[in-house]
């Protein structure tokens, strides 16, 4: 079934079940916990990017009224999980998490190197600007292209020979050379950054010396408390991680960053709730970003259209302590059935903070430079680029030598051509204009290998006979907790309403956190079991109450009642078995997940775009005007929030593609663009109507509920589609993002 | 800081106004007056806060007076959300470039992260927090609820607010007309194609906002 509107009368979709909250303001985020005698913290970051700082002149500072400490890895306590200091300093060895205040030494430009608690955060911030630092400056190196040579094999491929990032090779890639058509062709994508609209944001609260609470902005409540534990040496359980709210992440808040031990650090240390706001431009060297990575993609077909060969090499950058792996290369060996794929994935350390998944990690930057490849490969066939790839459409996947466990991304290709109109576009490029502008179309290919990992979650039918249901898992903006509580009423044949889903807070039962497409493939399947586990439980209560529930095979759930048989008028209510067995709750708790099923299957979501743009052919302004994505992600939970995700990863995908880029002035090692004024993202009048299509229909090989994953493929692909339409529009292949007007004129 | 939150008689105004001359006044002449002057003109609870003494203010915030003794450093948005307790109004980027702060100052949208608390004397300032009627949603917060004009909620507050002084304002007739006049909150998720259906329907249904 295809629904495409919420006017379409079957949509039965549930509004966000934390909407009020939401639009009242009355839902609360990290800062904002009223926690009594709170103090505020400001960050001082270094302003080189590589050294060591030699003096810290902290008493103009510390006279400040209001100023309780100035804290730096001069005075700073020691972090119990920390190895003991060096003396003097030396650089960690590659592998090593940066450590807030742990020694002198400047790994990158914006390191934390002091902070400042103080009654309020006018004070704080007062003082933290006379801060004086001094430094022994090294040449450091920040600039991606001249030291390319400087790249190598990751040290995690070296280390483990079934490593995904080690060298890959399947039939002869030497059979490029036998193409009658080939392309050699390098992409680029700068340094992209997250930039959630809420700021990375903790407060720290310390009962004791052994009980820690954080208000925290992160995608793991469960990782965040395990690391928390782990760094201060205490049982996990002591430590109690609540997030319920995050105002955004897409990735950068998967790990705990060191503004987060510096708060909770302060917060030993003084005896006292930190609360620490990361600042905007804080943003750019604290959270991880997109790394900059640079792209060779040898690609070739012969004169029928099939490919002949693909070699994807990528490198991204690192940071010289940390080594940051992403599935760059991936795609080219899983979407197309070709005989011959190489690929080789590099990185580079710089000395740069370390960066992170941002949506779509590897893929988003792999299929920008593979679907810009393919489209360039299908022109240069004088082939239609949809055709192309129809024609080399993977039936199986070729790199596991797998079925897939369901694939409908012919539907959504057919599905999005019929709906932009793709048949009626000229083939052409730059024959065609609207008003002035030259018009262009573009399409790609979306996909993303989905996690699955174990989950548990708890349901609790209270004696009203409404249920709780709970599962330590997140919301960063897709509606968990509505697609839960869909799940959870669907099952137990209730109304929504008598669901509550509680979720965000460490003491709830194991999740993993909120990335990698794995949430409802995930943490759904577990609630989606445990409210089986509950109904049978129902049904067997039931069965001590009346015999015709004792064929527990007939029995139907609906609007709250057990009914045997399902035509039964007389239903039971779950309030009456709990009464007449004299429960004030009935609680059943469950783990779900995945088994053999991985070995047999490959598993992926997919899904397509097309694209409308028009390119003004005096400015080179590129605007796009229409959108249609269609996603295969198995069974669709709840239309109206999945609709929002992919019209979000299609927002994503427009910023990447036409103005994302963290510059840096690489004399200093430091990003220019530090705030909402240089480092751009789309705004209501950058985004066009966006028409969203899903083929729904279940993977039932995929988990109980048969739904994969959708945030990544929202936005894996978009970059690729509007570099290909700007190409239709102009004539002009751009394989370097962001495709600012400079580009074109 | 000190905050009244006792409602101040209507008589008050003027008063206050006097009160806050003299205040202004004061922060004027900081710069060219004498150390032992300012230490003269100091009362008792104006204790220095950093390299600036407190101020009193007093301002009407969804509908209520609140007498108010602050850091003059202090912005509108940082007084709502640290001292008030009013944290609907969010921080996004703190150098007006996001929108997440919009209120609505005397009627018109205002970043309160670009506005001093101080300048605000005598003003009415209505929040996010404001615009129900108590439990009776604005019919705006409606439609963001229907056409799901949002994901994780963090701009939302600034949108809403923004939204409605976009259709006072008469800016909402087409949804080219919308998108341009709400360029000014940024919404990294993406919802805006949903916001925008939003702002459409309320104005059409032409319902008072």
């Amino acid at each position: 079934m295809n629904r495409q509107s919420l006017e379409n009368p079957s949509d039965t979709s549930l509004s966000r079940v934390d909407g009020a909250a939401k639009v009242t303001g009355t839902a609360i985020y990290s800062a904002e916990y009223a926690v009594p005698g709170i103090v505020h913290a400001v960050l001082v970051t270094s302003t080189i990017a590589k050294g060591s700082i030699t003096a810290i002149e902290s008493h103009e500072a510390e006279t400040v009224p209001g100023v309780l400490a100035v804290i730096s890895h001069l005075n700073a306590i020691t972090v119990p999980g920390w190895p003991p200091k060096k003396q003097p300093a030396e650089r960690v060895p590659p592998g090593t998490a940066f450590r807030v205040f742990y020694d002198s030494l400047i790994y990158f430009d914006g390191q934390p190197v002091a902070m400042i608690v103080a009654g309020t955060h006018e004070q704080a911030a007062h003082a933290a600007s006379l801060v004086r630092v001094t430094y022994r400056q090294e040449a450091h190196q920040t600039h991606f292209e001249k030291n390319m040579g400087k790249s190598g094999i990751p040290l995690n491929a070296q280390r483990a020979q079934n490593s995904p990032f080690q060298d890959y090779e399947r039939g002869d890639a030497s059979a490029l050379h036998n193409a009658d058509v080939r392309i050699d062709a390098e992409y680029t994508i700068p340094t992209q950054h997250h930039q959630p609209l809420e700021p990375h944001a903790i407060i720290a609260v310390w009962e004791g010396d052994d009980k820690l609470t954080v208000y925290d902005k992160n995608q793991g409540v469960k990782s965040a408390q395990g690391q928390l534990a782990q760094a201060f040496k205490l049982p996990r359980e002591n430590v109690e991680v609540v997030s319920k709210y995050i105002g955004g992440a897409f990735g950068s808040g998967i790990r705990v960053w060191p503004h987060t031990l510096a708060a909770v650090i302060a917060a030993k240390q003084l005896k006292r709730p930190v609360k620490l706001v990361l600042g905007r431009e804080q943003m750019f060297t604290s959270v991880g970003y997109r790394p900059y990575t640079k792209q060779k993609i040898s690609i070739g077909a012969v004169k029928d259209g099939r490919l002949a060969g693909i070699v994807h090499e990528g490198t991204g950058q690192t940071s010289m302590y940390e080594e940051h792996l992403e599935r760059t290369v991936f795609a080219s060996r899983a979407l197309y059935a070709c005989p011959h794929v190489a690929t080789r994935y590099r990185l580079l350390p710089l000395d740069v903070n370390t960066p992170t998944w941002m949506r779509g990690p590897g893929d988003a930057t792999g299929m920008f430079a593979l679907e810009s490849a393919m489209d360039e490969l299908a022109y240069a066939l004088k082939t239609d680029p949809l055709e192309f790839r129809l024609k080399n459409y993977a039936e199986s996947d070729p790199e596991r030598n797998l079925p897939w466990s369901a694939k409908s991304l012919r539907e959504c290709y057919e599905l999005g051509a019929e709906k932009i109109g793709w048949k009626n576009r000229l083939p052409e490029p730059r024959s065609v204009k609207r008003n002035g502008m030259l018009l262009g179309y573009g399409m790609a290919s979306s996909l993303y290998g989905f996690h699955r990992h174990p989950s548990r979650a708890r349901a609790v039918m209270q004696a009203d006979g409404s249920v709780i249901v709970q599962s330590a898992t997140m919301d960063i903006g897709p509606g968990t907790g509505t697609a839960m509580t869909r799940i959870a009423a669907k099952v137990l044949g209730m109304n929504a309403q008598k669901v509550r889903f509680d979720l965000g807070h460490s003491a709830l039962p194991d999740a993993p956190g909120q990335n990698g497409s794995s949430t409802i493939p995930s943490v759904g399947s577990a609630v989606h079991v445990v409210c089986e586990a509950l109904k049978s439980k129902l049904i067997a209560l039931a069965g001590e109450m009346s015999d015709r529930f004792k064929a527990t095979g007939q029995v139907v759930a609906k609007n709250g009642q057990l009914f045997s048989p399902a035509e039964d008028k007389d239903g039971l209510s779950y309030a009456d078995i709990l009464k007449y067995h004299h429960l004030n709750e009935l609680e059943v708790m469950e783990e779900s997940k995945s088994g053999a099923e991985r070995d047999q299957y490959s598993m992926y979501s997919f899904g397509c775009h097309f694209v409308e743009v028009e390119v003004n052919p005096l400015t080179g302004e590129v605007r796009v005007t229409r959108v249609v994505t269609c996603a295969d992600v198995g069974a669709i939970i709840n239309y109206k929030t999945a609709r929002s995700q992919s019209i979000g990863g299609i927002v994503g995908g427009i910023g990447m593609a036409l103005m994302e880029h963290s510059a840096m002035d690489h004399r200093f090692g430091r990003y220019v663009t530090t705030d909402f004024a240089s480092y751009h993202i789309p705004v209501h009048a950058d985004v066009p109507p966006i028409e969203v299509y899903y083929i729904d229909k279940p993977d039932v090989q995929a988990n109980p509920i048969g739904s994969k994953g959708l945030g990544e493929i929202a936005i894996v692909g978009v970059a690729g589609a509007i570099a290909n339409a700007v190409f239709h529009a102009t004539g002009k292949r751009l394989r370097e993002l962001p495709i600012t007007p400079d580009k074109l004129i | 800081m000190d905050i009244d939150h006792d409602a101040i008689p209507p008589d008050a105004p003027d008063e206050d106004r006097r009160f806050f001359l003299k205040q202004s006044m004061f922060i004027a002449g900081l710069s060219m007056a004498p150390a032992d002057f300012l230490q003269a003109a100091l009362a008792p609870d104006d204790g220095p806060v950093g390299n600036a003494v407190k101020v009193k203010l007093s301002l009407t915030i969804n509908g209520k007076r609140r007498r108010i003794s602050i850091d003059p450093r202090m912005t509108l948005l940082d007084l709502l959300r640290e001292n008030l307790g009013l944290t609907g109004t969010k921080k996004g980027c703190d150098f007006g470039q996001c929108g997440a702060c919009t209120v609505h100052v005397d009627g018109r949208r205002t970043l309160s992260c670009l506005t001093f608390a101080v300048m605000q004397h005598g003003s009415k300032v209505t929040t996010i927090e404001g615009l129900s009627d108590g439990e009776k949603l604005h019919p705006l917060q409606e439609a963001f609820i229907k056409h799901d004009g949002f994901q994780c909620g963090y701009c939302t507050p600034g949108q809403v607010m923004s939204g409605v002084a976009c259709i006072r304002e008469g800016h909402a007739g087409s949804a080219d007309e919308v998108r341009e006049y709400m360029s000014g909150n940024l919404c990294r998720c993406g919802a805006y194609p949903n916001i925008v259906d939003a702002i459409l329907e309320v104005k059409k249904e032409g319902t008072k906002v």
